[in-house]
């Protein structure tokens, strides 16, 4: 259960293999429960660029570009803003805080920006991983209430 | 995404179009190194009004280009980005080494071979 405030409103589950073509899918499905919020259109922006880096993530870092693995999100729409969980089973990371490190990357043809980005497009990023068994990203993002109407 | 390049004397112009995430950058980085190479060119205008969408992948691409056209002594100029891309360009600190103008490619190289 998201441990953010606030109801659930509605959840959405992708389970996907790690293929590059996933990223702009995954982006796309986040948007559209986003979307059932009163959101700016640069919220939602900023919701894109999360995803796109947290997926990109596990399938270059997690699974080394090998597109056997699996990839899971899961968008827990809260009456006070959004939820996003991003799982893979990869090789995870040996030394988080150092990987949050805005410009570190393991990979010299990359900017070590995701995690940046994530932790200034969110409110909330948590990161846990274990070496040899995945990596989850956690990213909350307070929206205006939902009014509902009865 | 979508590239489409013309030459205008020792530029090279790039239009991109569509999104640039992890399954297009490889792509985009190919096809901006095999027109660079052909075209000999000092000025890499990349053409980013048509950009729907960027992430941490595609700034890789640009940075790398660059890095490789400065070394030569020839630069990178980002024309008329969408105001969330921008943003990103200024997140990661693209803006403080490539000029970023308004202009579309023509216009800038118009006015720049003026000066
Ligand atoms: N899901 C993951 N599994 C394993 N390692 C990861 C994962 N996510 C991130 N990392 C590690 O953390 C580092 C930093 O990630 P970050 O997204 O900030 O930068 P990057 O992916 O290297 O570059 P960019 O995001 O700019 O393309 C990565 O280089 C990688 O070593
Ligand atoms: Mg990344």
């Amino acid at each position: 259960m998201p441990k953010g405030n606030g109801e659930v409103l509605n959840t959405v589950r992708l389970e996907f293999l790690s293929l590059p073509e996933n990223v702009g899918l995954a982006r796309v499905a986040v948007a559209a429960l986003a979307a059932q919020a009163d959101i700016t259109l640069s919220e939602l922006e900023e919701i894109k660029v999360a995803v796109s880096e947290a997926v990109a993530n596990a399938i270059i870092h997690g699974y080394g570009g090998e597109p056997r693995g699996w990839v899971r999100v899961t968008v827990n729409r809260l009456q006070d803003g959004l939820e996003i969980i991003v799982e893979d089973d990869g090789k995870g990371i040996p030394d988080i805080a150092q990987a949050m490190q805005p410009a570190y990357s393991t990979d010299p043809e990359r900017m070590g920006l995701g995690f940046a980005f994530m932790q200034s497009f969110m409110d909330e990023l948590e990161v846990t991983s274990e070496e040899g068994r995945g990596t989850r990203v956690v990213m909350r993002k307070k929206l205006n209430p939902s009014v509902t109407t009865a | 995404m979508q590239v489409f390049f013309s030459q205008e004397g020792s530029a090279l112009i790039a239009r991109v179009k569509g999104e640039v995430d992890l399954s297009t950058a490889d792509r985009l980085r190919q096809e901006l190194e095999s027109s660079l190479e052909h075209a000999r060119a000092h000025i890499l205008c990349l053409d980013l009004e048509g950009v729907s969408f960027m992430d941490s992948s595609g700034l890789g691409v640009i940075l790398g280009r660059y890095r490789r056209i400065s070394q030569t002594g020839g630069k990178v100029v980002i024309c008329r980005p969408q105001p969330q891309i921008r943003r990103l360009l200024d997140l990661a600190g693209l803006s403080k080494i490539m000029d970023i103008v308004e202009e579309e490619p023509q216009e800038y190289l118009r006015k720049a071979g003026k000066e």
